[in-house]
C-alpha cells in the first residue's frame, strides 16, 4: 500500500490585508488578507520549514528521493532539492529532482512518487513544495497570491492515506504565465484564463478522473481541489457536482491566499488534518492539465500526531503593512544604509561547509562530551584533538541567552535582533532571531530553528539558520 | 619567568588631535604625532634604533612608517592585534628594549577612518579574511555595538536592572566621560552632555543609543622607549613600565554556555597577570587612574567589574556614587576615554598610554588627577566572548 506517512503544511508569520492594498491604491476592497513569507524566506526556505515539521521523528535513512516543486526557486540553473536535502541532513546518495514550471508541479511530484515507489526503486520519497510568486503591484493577483510551502511524506508502510489511484491530463494553453524575462505572472483575459482554463480543465479532468475511479461525486468524503482565488472554487465543486458545505475542503482563500505550487499540498493536509479512518480524497490540481487523485484514508490516522496544524498557524500572525510588503519585496527602492557594502560570499567556503553548516551540524566531543558548534578540531573544553561524531542542532530547541535589536546591521526590515541561543544538551550559536515581535524578545525565552537566507550578493543565496520563538 | 617591572621607560610621548580629520593624511598623522614624541624625549629621528607600527586598517608593513619619517633602514615591524593593536605594539617595543637588542625605540599607532564615506569600520572580513577561514555562516550580521549590546542584555538581566535603569546607569557614564573630554583639546569631542541627551538619543543597537557608543576617528599617537637606566638622561621624570600583560581568548564565549556575556573574562585573566607583574595586590586603592576601553558604555561598566575596580555587581553603586569621575577615589578615562577622544582603531591604545604618561607627570592640566603614582591603561581588541586584551601598568 503506497501512500503518505506524514504531512505539514507552513504558513509564514506574516500576513496583508488585503483592504491595505487597496485602499493604497485607492482600488476595490478584496476581502480577507493573504500570507506573506518574512524577507529572509524564499521557496527553498519554506521548503525547508515544511519538511523539518514533516519528517521529524520519523527515520530519516529511509528517505531514497526528494523532490521539489515550485515555480519560483531561486536560481533558475542550480539545483534547489539538493541545498534542501543538504540543510535537511538527509542521505548523500538521495536521488534529488526539482520540478518547475507548473502550479501542479507538487501533485506531479507525488504522482512520480508514487510510481518510484511502486517500482521498487525507492522506500520513503518526500516531497516538498513551495511559492512565493509576485502579482503586478496594484493587480488582482497581488492580492490573490499569499506564500507557502507544504511537505508530504511517501511510502509503503504505516500510511495515514493510501493513493489509490491518479489521473492526468495535459493541457497547453496560455492562461497564466511568466517567462524567463518576467518578475511578475502575466495572465490573459480574466474571462478565457477562467471559462477555457481553470474551469474547463479542472472539472473535465477530474470528471473523467471519477469515472476511471468508477466513483460517483456522493462517494467523495473530501474534495481537495486547487483554486486560483476565493470565487472558481464554488464554480467547479458546483460542476463537479459536489456539496460545497459539506464535500469541498475550504480553499483558505480568505485567510492565506493563493500559494501557487504549494496550494494543493496545503489543502491536502488541512484536509488530513480532520480526516477519519475509510474517508475518500478527490484531490486534484490544475496548471497546463491537470493531476488528480484518489486517497483513502486508513487507520493509521489515529494513531498520527499533528505537529503545527493549518489551524494553529493560521491564528498565529502579526499584520504587516502594505509599505513593509512592498519593502520586503525588494519593489520600493529606498536609502541604502551608510554601512561598508557586504563582500560576496566564497564559493569555495560555502562549499567547503555545505556538509555541515548548512544543516546546523556541529560535534560532540567523544571524550568529554561537550556538543559545539561550528565543528572543531580540538575540543574546547578538554582540548582534546579530532575525537569527535556528529552533532546537529536544527532539531534541538534552544534557549535566548542575550539579544540585541541592531538598527545598524543592514537589513530589508530593521532592526535586527541578534542574539546567542543555547541549545537543550549543550552548545551554543550566535545568531540572528526572526519571525518576532520585539515585545516579546527576553531573556531565557526558548526558541526553535528555521532555515533563512542571511545575504544575496553577487547572485549567490546564503542560507544558514535563525531562530524563532517558539509558538 | 622575569617581569617587565621597571626595566623600560617612556621618555616622551606625542599624540595629534583626533577626530574627523579630513585634510590630514596618514602621512600628516604620524609625522605629527612622531615629531611631538621625538620633540618631547629631546632625540631625533637619526636616533631611533628600531620602530614598531601599529595599524589595523591604514596600510601594510613597516613601510607605513618608514616613508613618511624617512627613517633610513632600521628595522620596523607592523603589529596587529585588532583595537588592541597599539598597546601590543609598545608591547613588542618595550621587549626589544628589556631583550637589549635596541636601546632607542618609537612605537607608533595610526588610523585613517574617515577616509571611506561612512560611519562605522570598513568590513574586516574583507580585511582579516576571519570567515573566509572558518565557517562562513556564523554571526555576520553582528555589528559592533550589536556585540557589546548583548553584553548589556545579559548583564540588565543578571543583576534585575530594568531596561529604563540600566540605559540610566549607562549614560551616567557617558556623561561623566565627556565631561572629562571637554577638557582635552585633542579630544574628538569636547561637549558636555546631560543624562536626558544621552537617553534621547536616537537607538543604534538596544539597549544601547547613540551616546554609548564611542566615536570613529582619525589619528595617531607615538612613544619614545629607552632602557631604565638611560632615562634620566632624556627627563627628569620618565614613566617606568610596570606591566604588560596580553590576554588572547580562544573565541570560547561564542561556543560555550559557561560563558554568560555579563563579564569580559579576557580582561578580567589580563588584569590578574598584570597585578601580579606589578606587585599590587589592591588595584582599587592602589591604582591612581585609569584608561580603560570604553567602546561602548557597558564595556566601560564590565571593566570595572573584571579589572576589580569594584565587586560583581557592584558598578552602579560605585559609578553613582562619583568613585570613577575626575574628582573620585579611582578616576577613569581622565581624557573623555574612546568616547569623546575618539577611536582612530591603531593608535588608540599609546592615545590611553599618553594620557597615563601625562598625569603621571602632573601634566593633565584641567584634568590632573591629585599624587599619582600608578597609571592602567586598558585595551580591547574583538567583542564580548572573543576578546583579545591588553592591560599595561606604568608609573613613577
Amino acid at each position: 500500500m503506497v501512500g503518505i506517512k506524514s504531512f505539514s503544511a507552513y504558513i509564514p508569520f506574516f500576513r496583508l490585508s488585503r483592504k491595505e492594498i487597496a485602499q493604497f491604491w485607492n482600488g476595490f476592497p478584496g476581502k480577507g488578507e493573504k500570507a506573506v513569507a518574512n524577507f529572509d524566506e524564499d521557496s527553498i526556505t519554506m521548503a525547508v520549514e515544511s519538511s523539518m515539521n514533516c519528517i521529524s521523528g520519523f527515520d530519516t535513512a529511509q528517505i531514497d528521493e526528494l523532490y521539489f516543486a515550485s515555480t519560483s526557486s531561486p536560481y533558475k540553473e542550480k539545483q534547489a532539492s539538493a541545498l534542501i536535502s543538504t540543510a535537511l541532513d538527509l542521505r548523500k546518495d538521495v536521488f534529488t529532482v526539482d520540478l518547475a514550471g507548473s502550479l501542479r508541479s507538487g501533485m506531479s511530484a507525488v504522482k512520480t512518487a508514487v510510481n518510484s515507489i511502486k517500482a521498487g526503486s525507492a522506500n520513503d520519497v518526500l516531497v516538498c513544495a513551495s511559492d512565493i510568486r509576485l502579482g503586478f503591484p496594484k493587480g488582482s493577483y497581488e492580492m490573490d497570491f499569499g506564500d507557502g510551502g507544504a511537505a508530504l511524506l511517501l511510502g509503503k508502510d504505516k500510511v495515514v492515506a493510501q493513493i489509490v489511484d491518479t489521473y492526468s491530463v495535459a493541457d497547453e494553453i496560455n492562461d497564466i504565465w511568466r517567462s524567463d524575462k518576467d518578475t511578475f505572472v502575466l495572465a490573459w483575459e480574466e474571462r478565457f484564463v477562467r471559462e477555457k482554463g481553470y474551469l474547463r480543465v479542472l472539472v473535465e479532468t477530474a470528471s473523467a478522473a471519477m469515472k476511471k475511479f468508477g466513483l460517483e461525486p456522493k462517494d467523495i468524503s473530501k474534495a481537495v481541489l486547487y483554486a486560483p482565488n476565493g470565487k472558481l472554487i464554488s464554480g467547479a465543486a458546483r460542476k463537479l457536482g459536489f456539496d460545497m458545505k459539506t464535500q469541498v475542503q475550504d480553499t483558505l482563500y480568505a485567510q492565506m491566499g493563493n500559494t501557487g505550487t504549494a496550494l494543493a499540498p496545503m489543502l491536502l493536509a488541512a484536509a488530513l488534518e480532520t480526516a477519519k479512518p475509510g474517508d475518500k480524497i478527490l484531490w486534484a490540481g490544475y496548471g497546463d492539465g491537470s493531476d488528480v487523485m484518489l486517497l483513502e484514508v486508513t487507520d493509521e490516522i489515529k494513531n498520527y500526531k499533528v505537529k503545527r496544524s493549518v489551524e494553529k498557524q493560521l491564528n498565529e500572525k502579526k499584520m504587516i503593512t502594505y509599505q513593509k510588503f512592498l519593502s520586503w519585496r525588494e519593489l520600493l527602492q529606498s536609502d541604502p544604509p551608510a554601512r561598508p557594502p557586504l563582500e560576496k560570499p566564497s564559493a569555495v567556503s560555502l562549499w567547503r561547509d555545505s556538509r555541515k553548516g548548512l544543516s546546523l551540524t556541529g560535534v560532540k566531543c567523544l571524550n568529554c562530551g561537550t556538543p559545539q558548534y561550528p565543528s572543531q578540531r580540538v575540543c574546547f573544553k578538554c582540548k582534546t584533538k579530532d575525537q569527535f561524531e556528529r552533532y546537529r542542532f536544527a532539531d534541538k530547541l534552544g534557549k535566548l541567552v542575550t539579544f540585541s535589536h541592531d538598527n545598524l546591521a543592514p537589513s530589508l526590515d530593521p532592526p535586527t535582533t541578534v542574539g546567542a541561543v543555547d541549545y537543550e544538551g549543550g552548545g551554543r550559536v550566535m545568531t540572528e532571531i526572526t519571525d518576532r515581535e520585539m515585545e516579546e524578545i527576553k531573556v531565557d525565552m526558548s526558541v526553535r530553528m528555521s532555515f533563512r537566507r542571511f545575504r544575496v550578493v553577487g547572485s549567490i543565496y546564503d542560507y544558514w539558520w535563525k531562530g524563532t520563538p517558539v509558538r | 619567568m622575569e617581569s617587565i617591572k621597571d626595566k623600560v621607560a617612556i621618555i616622551g610621548m606625542g599624540c595629534t588631535k583626533f577626530g574627523e580629520l579630513w585634510d590630514k593624511s596618514p602621512t600628516d598623522l604620524i609625522v605629527e604625532a612622531a615629531y611631538e614624541a621625538f620633540e618631547d624625549a629631546g632625540i631625533e629621528s637619526k636616533d631611533v634604533q628600531a620602530a614598531w607600527l601599529g595599524t589595523y586598517f591604514t596600510g601594510l608593513t613597516g613601510q607605513v612608517l618608514a616613508k613618511p619619517l624617512q627613517l633610513d633602514y632600521i628595522p620596523i615591524t607592523r603589529v596587529e592585534n585588532m583595537c588592541a593593536t597599539a598597546s601590543d605594539a609598545l608591547r613588542n617595543g618595550a621587549y626589544a628594549v628589556a631583550a637589549g637588542v635596541a636601546d632607542i625605540v618609537l612605537v607608533l599607532g595610526v588610523e585613517k577612518l574617515k577616509d571611506n564615506g561612512f560611519s562605522g569600520l570598513p568590513d574586516s572580513e574583507m580585511v582579516t579574511g576571519i570567515n573566509l577561514t572558518e565557517s562562513t555562516y556564523r554571526a555576520r550580521t553582528l555589528t559592533g555595538p550589536g556585540h557589546f549590546a548583548l553584553l548589556a542584555t545579559a548583564y540588565f538581566a543578571k543583576y534585575g536592572l530594568s531596561f529604563e535603569e540600566g540605559r540610566k546607569l549607562l549614560a551616567r557614564i557617558a556623561v561623566k566621560n565627556h565631561k572629562n573630554g571637554a577638557l582635552h583639546p585633542k579630544a574628538h569631542f569636547q561637549k558636555e552632555i546631560t543624562i536626558e541627551t544621552a537617553l534621547n538619543a536616537p537607538m543604534i543597537a538596544s539597549p544601547l543609543g547613540l551616546f554609548d557608543c564611542c566615536g570613529v576617528s582619525d589619528g595617531a599617537s607615538a612613544a619614545i622607549l629607552c632602557r631604565a637606566d638611560m632615562a634620566k638622561n632624556f627627563r627628569p621624570d620618565p614613566v617606568l613600565i610596570k606591566a604588560m600583560q596580553i590576554c588572547v581568548g580562544p573565541a570560547e564565549g561564542y561556543i560555550s554556555q559557561d560563558y554568560k556575556w555579563t563579564h569580559i573574562e579576557e580582561t578580567y585573566r589580563a588584569g590578574l597577570k598584570a597585578y601580579e607583574e606589578a606587585g599590587i595586590k589592591d588595584p582599587a586603592k592602589e591604582i591612581s587612574m585609569a584608561e580603560v576601553h570604553d567602546c561602548f558604555s557597558i564595556t566601560e561598566l564590565a571593566i570595572y567589574e573584571d579589572l576589580q575596580f569594584c565587586g560583581r555587581g557592584a558598578a552602579k553603586e560605585y559609578i553613582e556614587s562619583g568613585f570613577f569621575d575626575l574628582d573620585g577615589e579611582l578616576p577613569v578615562n581622565t581624557d573623555g576615554g574612546l568616547k569623546c577622544f575618539g577611536h582612530p582603531i591603531g593608535a588608540s591604545g599609546l592615545r590611553m598610554m599618553y594620557e597615563v604618561y601625562k598625569q603621571m607627570q602632573g601634566k593633565a592640566g584641567p584634568r590632573q588627577i591629585k599624587n599619582p603614582s600608578l597609571g592602567l591603561s586598558h585595551n580591547l581588541g574583538g567583542t564580548p566572548g572573543s576578546s583579545t586584551i591588553s592591560v599595561l601598568i606604568a608609573g613613577n
